[in-house]
């Protein structure tokens, strides 16, 4: 039999067991900021009016990212319309109609599947069902429609999840009152939900929006000398700027690869902001 | 004259928790039928049956008829969303909608496609006061309804109930969360009610249901014991089984 431990033995454990514990804490946030130092310290130099609303030029090299901010904000959108409606609409059908059966749980094993599935064959399949097939061409429409079919799972999971913690006695209530299961649904369950149904949406959208490999294939130009004026037009992205500028074009200042970086981040980062604004402002508007 | 008729009915849920076995009762109307027995003994479900809100739950079989009005309400051709209207329920723990208390009121009657103010309002005040509320929020009902007491909330919910003028109110332990007086009021608005609705009540106590009833049913695990007209069988139980739970050697 081991001898026990005295009082003093087993403070020093603990001491040491949340020693470690913080260690792990500092380990995981330490490198999101070094990311944002590092980014802020070597891009800020090269932010400036031209750099944000400027064309590139000279190969690239100098002169501005504008093409990218707007290509960018245009393939975020185009997303956005596309997987609102499929992902909330699936979403409701899972949540609110559809009874526990095996036609559910395939459902569901195919939403967490897409969640697992690289991008880049994302882009492979955008590639042969929207560029080629349907023959949109490498533009705007076949990158969204692309990113849409990636950022699906998260919307439908995320607002699955915002759908049912709504309390299943509203529901009841609201159905001994008399009204239909989806006047049940469209004034009580999705007003409640729709909070953090907007979160999920832009998280999902903040992820199509940093994403390189899907819009490779379908939509990214290497370098266009103007905006674009249709869906069906290529466009240049953020991400895909980003890589070019990083891996393609010698003699490339690194400051500039840097505050490209810092608008992607920016960007992405404002999102998440406003996701959070807008579920404490609904949190606080509603009281209830 | 009898509201509704259970005949022969029998229900069981697939987790086979509580069930009721061959119920035979008849509900008279303007009057309030208590119905009480030990939890689990099928008195919630039986309620739940009687506006199909059992729908929604997971009910394995179902036997026998329920009339109400003669009509069969168990029959699948029935037109639910008006059964409910005419069937309404309140609740043991109140459960205010997410919206404001005039909101909560006027629910019922919007959601079958009521639109004229007027008649919404008149629903309005005269529901609060048959809930004996209107005194105390009249002059804050855009306020959410959350907001206000549990003893408000429950009457809130009787009162949203009230004003889709059901023909039938079933009452489900409804001031089992309710201080003393809240519950003397209630059971007031009760005596009220009775003159233009039929009321089945599951009383909070052996009590509560001997100060309010006109007809007694016993419950004990899915079947009905006794039954007697007015209050006797709080004093003069026939069954020793009623007998044995009235007196709290049980339950």
């Amino acid at each position: 039999m081991k001898k026990t431990q005295t009082s003093a033995q087993r403070y020093t454990i603990q001491r040491i067991g949340f020693g470690l514990l913080t260690i792990t804490a500092i380990a995981t946030v330490l490198p999101i900021f070094l990311i944002v130092y590092l980014i802020v310290i070597e891009g800020s130099p090269a932010i400036s009016w031209e750099f944000i609303t400027g064309y590139p030029s000279d190969g690239m090299r100098a002169g501005g990212i504008l093409p990218a901010i707007i290509g960018t904000v245009l393939l975020t959108f185009g997303t956005a319309i596309f997987t609102m409606p499929f992902g909330i609409g699936a979403a409701i059908y899972l949540s609110e109609y559809a009874s526990e059966s095996r036609w559910t749980r395939l459902i569901r094993l195919a939403i967490i599947s897409l969640a697992g599935i690289p991008s880049v064959v994302y882009g492979l399949f955008g590639l042969g069902l929207f560029v080629l097939f349907m023959n949109f061409g490498t533009s705007i429409l076949a990158g969204s429609l692309t990113l849409g079919v990636m950022t699906l799972p998260v919307v439908i999971s995320a607002s699955e999840e915002a759908l049912r913690a709504v309390p299943q006695s509203f529901r009841v209530v609201s159905v001994s009152l008399g009204a239909t299961q989806w006047q049940t649904v469209r004034r009580i369950v999705l007003p409640e939900a729709v909070p953090g149904i907007l979160t999920g949406i832009i998280l999902g959208l903040e992820r199509a929006a940093g994403e390189t490999a899907p819009i490779l294939f379908t939509a990214a130009a290497f370098y266009l000398p103007q905006l674009p004026t249709s869906p069906l037009d290529a466009t240049m992205a953020l991400p895909y700027h980003l890589y070019v500028i990083a891996t393609q074009v010698p003699g490339m200042p690194t400051e500039i690869q840097y505050a490209t970086a810092l608008v992607l981040l920016v960007f992405v980062l404002s999102m998440n902001i406003i996701a959070t604004m807008i579920r404490s402002r609904a949190r606080a508007r509603r009281q209830w | 004259m009898n509201k509704i008729d259970i005949d022969n009915f029998s229900l069981e849920y697939s987790d086979g928790t509580e069930s009721l076995k061959n119920i035979n009762l008849s509900i008279p109307a303007n009057a309030i039928t208590v119905i009480f027995g030990p939890a689990g003994g099928g008195k919630s479900s039986l309620l739940r049956t009687i506006n199909r809100l059992n729908d929604l739950a997971d009910v394995s079989r179902i036997t026998g008829r329920v009339l109400l009005d003669g009509v069969n309400i168990l029959d699948p051709t029935i037109d639910v969303i008006s059964l409910r209207r005419r069937v309404g329920i309140v609740f043991a723990r109140p459960v205010v909608l997410p919206l404001s208390i005039q909101d909560n009121l006027t629910y019922g009657l919007r959601m079958a496609g009521l639109r004229n103010k007027e008649q919404l309002h008149t629903a309005i005040e005269r529901s609060l006061n048959q809930a004996a509320l209107w005194e105390e929020v009249h002059d804050r009902l855009d306020e959410p309804a959350n907001a206000l007491s549990g003893g408000q909330q429950q009457r809130l919910c009787l009162a949203r109930v009230l004003a889709l003028e059901p023909e039938v109110i079933l009452l489900d332990e409804p001031t089992s969360g309710l201080d003393p007086l809240s519950t003397v009021k209630v059971e007031e608005t009760l005596q009220d009610l009775k003159l233009q609705y039929t009321i089945i009540l599951v009383p909070h106590s052996i009590q509560q249901g001997s100060r309010v009833a006109d007809y007694t049913a016993f419950f004990l695990q899915g079947e009905l014991i006794e039954y007697s007209e007015g209050k006797t069988i709080f004093t003069n139980p026939k069954n020793k089984r009623t007998e044995d739970y009235i007196t709290g050697r049980f339950g």
